[in-house]
């Protein structure tokens, strides 16, 4: 495969192989000198229509770490506003000498249209509208992966009890997440009110659930998404203060948790809604395992697409 | 790379056949012995020593020889494993994969590293192994043990312990197991 646009078309030995290949990358981030030559004279470009903080300086990291120069495309200060399309856009920078993009876009399908265009570059789905977010995926199962076998626990997924909380129905995360956690055998539940589900799930291989205090007491994960503040508008919640009372992981409910539970976090958190601070700070909660893990993850991708010569997944 | 990963990757890929044994699990375990006593001599001894078997055939070796220096002298000296497959010079040419996570046990800073692998062939390995090693420190020196050296050098590398000096030709194989060492050659167009 030339391009990770989807969980979907990575397929369970996809996703194993990355997360397999991960390990060697969280070594040589540990190195002394957390630097391999492995794609020296590749130019990887981040694409951003959206903004970010980790993603875009997660990916950045993981192409330096492997000897890749990075360009930056920002929207804000490009010919964008110029009226420069998306199309004329890749092809400047292909021109450039750019051999992946990694591209993020507030809109669903952005990733494929850019690969159509992209004249044999390599496209990484940075995040497109509420689809995908791929690697972010691939990232939180590592994390649950390395989390469990840390604390001398089975690492497999498969068979692990999986609840995503809160906000699926604009979650490009919950969306990746879901695939990839039941690609590798994990029973997920869906726990948010009905408003912020989306209105079918046919096909999804998910239970859904609108009380949380009952499936905390039997997960060994959860997965909290980011209660999307700028949606305040839309009505989707009566307030923050009944969500949080609801379906936020506040201290007296973070004790209804098994002891081995794992609280997980894509960022970035409203620290007092959907996570209260000190649940944030528990060390069970691998929040910031999962920004570490995140370039080891992403050097692993970078090196599949552009350095490794196989084939990646199916 | 030992040859083991060499002879599944193209354009080598294949099932390796065995034509001849040219070392039995007694020449191994004699020659392993012996190496162990030249690193010992030529080093006054084992401290600072570290051995670094390559992945993946270079790791079984240094393991045996760490055993060895047990059996002689008593002393345990730290046993690491690297993978150089990120630094190869031949990443973009053929596929290219790590097979192993690295692990360097101790810092290198002012060590003597033994680096050990199963089969000295075109160097290329023991160069990106040389650029691997610098990531994590300056050892006070770097020495090279390999159980075969088959010739065909295509950089200015030499070996320092050598169990085996072997007469090669370009397309044979050399495999490098635990019972001995066999010579043969790739038989193409079968799945390994």
């Amino acid at each position: 495969m030339k391009h990770l646009l989807s969980i979907a078309d990575l397929g369970t030995d996809g996703i194993e192989e990355v997360l397999h290949l991960t390990d060697s990358f969280v070594e040589v981030s540990a190195r002394p000198i957390p630097k391999v030559p492995a794609l020296r004279g590749k130019t990887v470009v981040s694409l951003f229509y959206e903004d970010s903080t980790r993603t875009r300086l997660s990916f950045e990291t993981a192409a330096k770490r492997l000897s890749a120069d990075t360009m930056t495309f920002t929207v804000g200060s490009s010919s964008v506003n110029k009226g420069e399309s998306l199309r004329d856009t890749v092809e400047t920078l292909r021109a450039m000498g750019a051999d992946a993009f990694v591209v993020r876009h507030g809109s669903a399908g952005v990733p494929w249209q850019v690969a159509a265009w992209s004249a044999g570059a390599s496209v990484v789905n940075g995040g497109d509208g509420w689809h995908e977010h791929p690697t972010q995926a691939l990232l939180d199962c590592y994390t649950v992966r390395r989390a469990r076998a840390e604390r001398g626990l089975d690492p497999a997924l498969a068979g692990l009890r999986v609840a995503i909380v809160g906000d699926v129905k604009h979650s490009r995360v919950a969306r990746s997440n879901v695939l990839a956690f039941a690609a590798l055998g994990a029973e997920v539940t869906l726990v948010a009110p009905p408003t912020l589900l989306p209105p079918d799930l046919t096909g999804w291989p998910v239970e859904v659930s609108h009380d949380l205090d009952t499936t905390l007491a039997k997960c060994d994960v959860v997965y909290l998404l980011r209660m999307q503040l700028e949606r305040q508008h839309e009505a989707l919640v009566p307030s923050l203060r009944e969500y949080t009372a609801r379906y936020g992981l506040t201290s007296g409910r973070a004790r209804l948790l098994a002891d081995d539970a794992l609280v997980l976090h894509p960022g970035p958190m409203n620290r007092g809604v959907e996570i209260a601070g000190d649940v944030a700070t528990h060390p069970n909660a691998v929040i910031t395992q999962q920004v570490a893990n995140g370039v080891a993850v992403r050097m692993a991708v970078l090196f599949l697409l552009l350095g490794a010569g196989g084939d990646l997944g199916g | 790379m030992a040859e083991r990963e060499r002879r599944t990757a193209p354009p080598y890929g294949g099932v390796f056949v065995a034509r001849k044994r040219v070392m039995d699990a007694d020449a191994l375990r004699r020659a392993i012995t012996r190496i162990a006593h030249e690193i010992l001599e030529r080093n006054n001894g084992l401290e600072g020593v570290i051995l670094v078997g390559l992945q993946t055939g270079g790791v079984p070796l240094a393991r045996r020889l760490a055993q060895a220096f047990v059996e002689i002298e008593g002393a345990e000296v730290p046993v690491g494993s690297l993978d150089v497959a990120l630094h190869r010079d031949d990443i973009g040419l053929r596929p290219v994969m790590p097979e192993a996570v690295t692990h360097i046990p101790v810092p290198l800073d002012g060590a003597i590293v033994v680096l050990v692998d199963d089969v000295l062939f075109t160097g290329r390995t023991i160069r990106a192994a040389l650029d691997a090693l610098t990531d994590y420190g300056r050892p006070r020196a770097v020495q090279l043990a390999v159980m075969v050296d088959r010739g065909h050098r295509e950089l200015p590398i030499r070996p320092d312990y050598v169990g085996r000096n072997l007469p090669t030709r370009r397309d044979e194989m050399v495999d490098v197991h635990d019972e001995g060492v066999d010579l043969g050659e790739m038989v193409k167009g079968v799945r390994p």
